[in-house]
């Protein structure tokens, strides 16, 4: 069965490689070639799946040596793989929702005349996602890592011809790679220190202790401060956030599937599965709580004051892996919940996408949401799924949402002392500001007058509802909105499937679990009550009122570009045409001036030769006297 | 008669010479302080032959001798196509290889 | 004693002189004649130095293959040929580039016409190009392969001549008389920097020559020298010792290039014709590195060890430097060359880090990079010659009428920041993981430079590739099939190598072990080992 692991990831890359070089043969089947593949990696991963169930706990991992990567002495970096419980859970989340997207862009790309392209690009993603939660060591984690920083790359700037969508993408890259730095420098930490970096010795497995224990408290603190830098960059965290708002330039499944589902939580599963680092790195968990929980606030705030469906949508994604990260970071008490939060936002966030996607494509690419209203009428279907999608994120009960985001503002409560309550109240004033911004979007796009105009050339949009290539995975989605976190929490089947893996432990809690349900259930009213007030009950300005200094910040991320800039980007370019300067007047000019003394000197010199015959004969007698002079000279001492 | 006097009579011949080398601009004079140069220093490679009563100086004036009339054959030929051709006989006018 | 290796040199010697003799190229017949049989005889040099590698036994005798002539017995001088893993390596790599540089050069050197009636500049251009390349590829080869320190010094200066002529007198002949003007500035400043680096080391080498003949050791035989090192039989003072080291490693580091004796690169690569860059920088510029492991490790350990902090500072700073002016430049053939100085800077970092994962690192650096840059560069020259400019701002939107170009200039820029899953990833975390393990705080500071490689690599695609389409591109043709043939093997090597580096790391370990033990270093010693039980099949 283990030699199904390494097919998962080929079947995808096989149809990436396919259409990249088969060219325009297979531009009228290529797309239908690239679902069909994801559809297989699913099945892949259901058969691996229904073959782990039949093992009993402590045995589920499997692992399937391929061959040696690099093998240099005393560096062993393998090409192999390892699936547990963990992992399972991702491969399932990636190659469904994967499937369903590719199946949504089936139709939603249809009128792309690089169709075939952007397949290839999305199997290539799902081939580098599912390397890198089904390697079983950090190096070849790390290639999974940065190859969907790549397929991210290539997405975002699908459309390259726009200048935005080029910048995006490199931003994007770039600001990954500062992760990617942490990453590679957690994985030499882990070399310099254990002389390996595969997971089961340093993490340990199911019943045995790894490496990672004898090791000090500092330098785990490194490492696991380390990967939090690298969770950081690929998971949208503050402070290398910036680049998921630009990300939404990417044609919207892809925002779906990479920047919502999948991609971005990436750096949850890394703190996650090394779990048994951090666990003993009080520290660098403290850190990550931190993260965690002032992403949460940041992503929930700027969600607030976006009139870009999708730039909202992105607020809200940077604040739920924030939820995500908060619960990684409490330890054995909150992986699991992090891990089922995951899962039932990839299902939400992925519907939310795909039904914005649904509403641009009804609305000729209209993304300002102020352009919207009453749209309900138009597009049933979406406006359904949607709204399921938006009762599970703001955790209405009974939905997906409430169960996951219940049992993490549980957990932060949980972790005691005053941190437990700082941490918990975050939780609670995140969940209601959810509820605001998400009810905001809600009202914004399906309720209300129509607010839409001809533009510029008189095309006035038609809302249509989209093709059943588009409905059906929205409503596949909206299914798991609606049932998986009821699933997962009954009878705690979730976290009795992860415990081998992450560990569990109950912490103790000042509040009854009642009680902080209770209590998110009336932030999440209040927030919507709020934003039912501002937006529901008049109609909604077609231009954005000035608002206050907040809301002007939040509409430009709270800052986060004028902060770069002026902190980053301008010193470095100044410094960059310094050092230009430096190397051509200061190097090159020393050199320079180098070769120009000695031609000036001989130029001097070259004067004395002036073509009188008296002053050579001059010149020679003077020679001769100083000859002779010392000759005499040396003579007489 | 004492023979160092004679090599104060060469040594004085011989500044002369040199001076007018390094004065005078007409390639014959030129020439002349230049023969004249030779010479003196003829009248001292004698005169010494004399003092150490050998005859390797008397031997190396002859040599002298040859070698100031061939260059004077050369030299003169030079400064008559000189003056042929650029109608001066002063040297400060060939300069020609200056660069 | 096979006579394999001298073969293997005299192959490209012969095929240079031949190619020089053939009749002049007026004609397009004739001028095809010349490049195909230039091309047969490089491609004859890659079957035989395929040969040398394979015929290399990873564990056997440190040099193989070897061959000894006499030359000026006075002196001790022979010519020694032999190889080990390393030089068997990059003499393969020298071997594959050769060819394909000149596939892409194909049409660089033809004369152009210069008067209506069919009269040219210079007839004979095309000969004189390519007998130039493979003149180059001989004495690179040579380089490679020499066991005895003098025939080194011989080939490593006289491979000078060549490269100069080939600068100075092939370039893009757009520009005019000031790219004349800038182009023979640029030829004499890396003729200058290399002859004075090479005029150190001559003294260096006359030092040791005489040092070693005072102890009854009067030959430049590397091997002998080498044991007699090791076993006390030679014994340097100290300060001798580090002043033969500095001459050696001055001739080298000028030709690696390291910081901050860098200067000439971006000129010689700005101002050569786009094969020529190539064979710079992936080629000649590999022998300064090469020879920094195989002389200054070899002869002068000690001296290696005191001054590795010095030169891995002096490394870690050409590796942001030349990254950070990578960033700033205009012209796109410059951008690649300050690349390539930062590169440099890896390799010789993990050089003197003297850990065996930094030195396997860096010789797979020098083959990983020869290949990436190979293609990055080329394609930029194939970009370059579409539109008679080299400057980024005159390009836009090139993805959309040349995909197939844009696409590998992406692999090349890819390549060239060390993506996973592409060769030079591989090499560059060898090295810093290699760096690391010892001297930590240098490890981190390069580690910035993946950052800054990410920021220059995409800065370039982005500005000539994305973004509305320039009228001045707009009609650009797509690769050619000549131009698929030179960057498709560069692209499947490129990813080949950084899924699968085995072959190449099997043929490079043992000699890099053969190098460490010489300056008696280990590697480190990890703090809490653990069982590498990766690997092991399902439990």
């Amino acid at each position: 069965m283990n030699s199904l692991i390494p097919l998962l990831v080929a079947a995808p890359l096989a149809g990436a490689a396919l259409l990249l070089l088969g060219g325009r043969a297979l531009d009228r089947f290529g797309h239908w070639l690239a679902t069909a593949l994801a559809a297989l990696s699913f099945g892949f991963g259901l058969a691996l799946f229904s073959d782990m169930l039949g093992r009993e706990a402590e045995h589920r991992a499997i692992t399937k040596h391929l061959f040696s990567w690099i093998p240099v002495n005393g560096f062993q970096a393998d090409i192999s793989f390892r699936l547990d419980q963990l992992s399972m859970t991702f491969v399932l989340l990636i190659t469904g929702v994967g499937t369903l997207i590719h199946l949504y862009s089936v139709g939603y790309m249809a009128h792309d005349e690089r169709r075939r392209r952007f397949f290839a690009y999305l199997n290539l993603f799902l081939a580098a996602m599912l390397l890198l939660v089904v390697a079983d060591n950090y190096l070849l984690l790390y290639f999974g890592w940065e190859g969907v920083g790549l397929a991210s790359y290539l997405l975002i700037g699908f459309w390259q011809h726009k200048p935005s969508a080029a910048t995006a993408a490199k931003k994007a890259f770039i600001v990954n790679r500062v992760g990617d730095m942490g990453l590679s420098i957690a994985i030499m930490l882990m070399f310099v220190e254990f002389g390996s970096f595969s997971f089961e010795p340093i993490l340990g497995s199911a019943g045995t202790v790894g490496g990672a224990a004898q090791a000090s408290e500092g330098k785990l603190t490194a490492i696991g401060l380390m990967l939090l830098l690298a969770a950081c960059g690929k998971s949208a965290q503050v402070p290398l956030q910036s680049w998921l708002g630009d990300a939404m330039e990417g044609p919207t499944p892809v925002s779906a599937l990479i920047h919502a589902a999948t991609m971005v939580t990436a750096g949850v599963y890394l703190i996650t599965r090394s779990s048994a680092i951090f666990d003993l790195a009080p520290d660098a968990q403290t850190a990550v709580v931190v993260v965690g929980a002032v992403t949460l606030l940041f992503g929930a705030i700027v969600g607030c004051a976006k009139d870009d469906i999708k730039k909202a949508l992105a607020g809200s994604t940077m604040s739920q892996i924030g939820y995500m990260v908060l619960a990684a970071g409490l330890g054995p008490i909150g992986y699991a919940f992090a891990i089922m939060h995951l899962v039932t936002h990839g299902f939400f966030k992925a519907g939310l996408f795909l039904g914005a996607g649904s509403v641009m494509h009804g609305m000729n690419d209209e993304v300002d949401m102020r352009h919207y209203g009453g749209l309900r009428k138009h597009m049933p279907v979406t406006f359904v799924t949607f709204g399921l999608g938006y009762l599970a994120i703001i955790g209405f009960p009974g939905l997906s949402g409430f169960f996951s985001k219940d049992k993490i503002i549980e957990a932060a409560f949980a972790k005691g002392g005053t941190e437990g309550w700082i941490l918990g109240l975050c939780a609670l004033v995140g969940a209601a500001v959810t509820a605001f911004y998400m009810t905001r979007v809600m009202l914004l796009t399906f309720f209300g007058e129509k607010r839409w105009q001809p533009d510029a050339d008189g095309n006035a949009p038609h809302p249509h509802e989209s093709p059943k290539t588009m409905t059906i995975p929205m409503v596949l989605l909206a299914f798991g909105s609606v049932f998986a976190g009821g699933l997962f929490a009954y009878n705690g089947s979730f976290l009795t499937w992860l415990e081998p893996v992450t560990g569990h432990s109950e912490g103790d809690s000042p509040l009854a679990p009642l009680v902080v349900t209770l209590l998110t259930t009336a932030c999440m009213l209040a927030g919507v009550a709020v934003s039912y007030l501002m937006y529901g009950r008049s109609a909604v300005p077609v231009v954005p009122p000035v608002g206050s200094p907040l809301t002007r910040a939040a509409r430009r991320d709270l800052l986060q570009d004028d902060f770069n800039h002026a902190v980053l980007v301008r010193p470095g370019s100044a410094l960059t045409a310094a050092l230009v300067y430096f190397d051509s007047r200061g190097l090159d000019g020393f050199v320079n001036g180098l070769a120009a003394t000695i031609g000036g000197i001989s130029g001097r010199l070259r004067r004395v030769q002036n073509g009188f015959v008296r002053s050579y004969a001059l010149s020679m007698f003077g020679g001769t006297l100083v000859l002779v002079a010392t000759t005499l000279l040396m003579r007489s001492v | 008669m004492n023979p160092v006097n004679y090599l104060y009579l060469s040594a004085l011949l011989f500044t002369i010479g040199a001076a007018g080398v390094l004065i005078r601009r007409n390639a014959i004079v030129l020439f002349m302080c230049v023969e004249l140069m030779l010479n003196a220093s003829n009248l001292a490679l004698v005169t010494f032959s004399r003092l150490h009563g050998t005859l390797d100086g008397q031997i190396i004036a002859f040599f002298t001798m040859v070698v100031a009339a061939a260059e004077v054959v050369v030299g003169l030929a030079i400064i008559v196509s000189i003056f042929r051709t650029r109608h001066s006989a002063s040297v400060d006018d060939s300069n020609l290889m200056k660069l | 004693m096979s006579a394999l290796l001298t073969v293997t040199c005299a192959v490209p010697a012969a095929g240079a002189v031949l190619t020089a003799a053939l009749p002049a190229g007026s004609t397009e017949a004739r001028r095809s004649t010349t490049k195909a049989v230039a091309l047969g005889v490089s491609a004859v040099t890659l079957v035989l130095a395929a040969v040398v590698a394979t015929r290399f036994d990873p564990h056997g005798a440190r040099y193989q293959l070897t061959e000894s002539y006499s030359w000026i017995r006075s002196f001790g001088i022979t010519f020694s040929l032999g190889v080990d893993g390393i030089g068997a390596v990059l003499a393969l790599l020298t071997a594959v580039l050769v060819p394909v540089v000149m596939l892409a050069s194909w049409h660089d050197a033809d004369p152009a016409p210069v008067a209506p009636d069919g009269t040219f500049e210079n007839r004979r251009r095309t000969q004189g190009f390519f007998a130039l390349i493979l003149a180059v590829e001989a004495m690179v080869i040579v380089s490679f392969y020499a066991t005895d320190v003098f025939l080194f010094y011989v080939f490593f200066e006289a491979m000078l001549i060549p490269m100069y002529f080939l600068i100075g007198g092939f370039g893009d002949r757009a520009g005019g008389p000031e790219a004349a003007r800038q182009r023979s500035y640029a030829a004499v400043k890396f003729l200058l920097y290399n002859l004075l680096g090479g005029l150190v080391m001559l003294a260096a080498v006359i030092g040791l020559y005489v040092i070693a003949q005072d102890q009854g050791l009067g030959t430049f035989d590397l091997q002998t020298l080498t044991s007699a090192i090791a076993d006390g039989k030679l014994q340097l003072t100290g300060t001798a010792e580090k002043a033969l080291f500095l001459g050696f490693f001055f001739a080298f580091a000028v030709k690696a290039p390291l910081w901050p004796l860098h200067t000439w690169l971006p000129n010689a690569m700005g101002e050569a014709t786009a094969g020529t860059a190539v064979l710079i920088t992936a080629v000649v510029d590999k022998v300064g590195t090469f020879a920094m492991l195989r002389f200054c490790l070899g002869l002068f350990p000690d001296a290696s060890k005191t001054f590795a902090p010095a030169i891995l500072v002096l490394s870690v700073i050409g590796i942001i430097y030349g990254a950070l002016l990578a960033v700033g430049q205009k012209d796109i053939k410059r951008l690649v060359a300050y690349a390539s100085i930062s590169h440099f800077g890896f390799i010789i970092m993990g050089i003197f880090a003297l850990t065996s994962q930094g030195q396997s690192g860096a010789t797979l650096y020098m083959v990983n990079h020869g290949i990436s840059t190979a293609a990055w560069m080329l394609v930029a020259g194939f970009l370059i010659s579409r539109r008679g400019s080299r400057l980024i701002a005159d390009y836009g939107g090139v993805q959309k009428v040349a995909p197939v170009l844009a696409g590998t200039f992406l692999v090349g820029g890819l390549a060239t920041l060390s993506l996973p899953g592409l060769a030079p990833f591989v090499s560059e975390f060898l090295v810093l993981v290699g760096t690391f393990t010892r001297y930590p705080a240098i490890g981190i500071v390069a580690t910035f430079g993946i950052v800054l490689a990410a920021l220059y690599a995409l800065l370039l695609y982005q500005r000539t590739m994305t973004g509305p389409v320039k009228a001045e591109v707009s009609t650009m043709p797509d690769l050619k099939v000549r131009e698929l043939a030179v960057v498709a093997p560069l692209v499947a090597l490129t990813i080949l190598l950084g899924v699968y580096p085995k072959p190449l790391t099997d043929l490079v370990n043992p000699s890099v072990n053969a190098t460490l033990s010489q300056v008696h270093e280990t590697d480190p010693a990890p703090a809490h080992p653990v069982a590498a039980t990766s690997g092991g099949e399902q439990k």
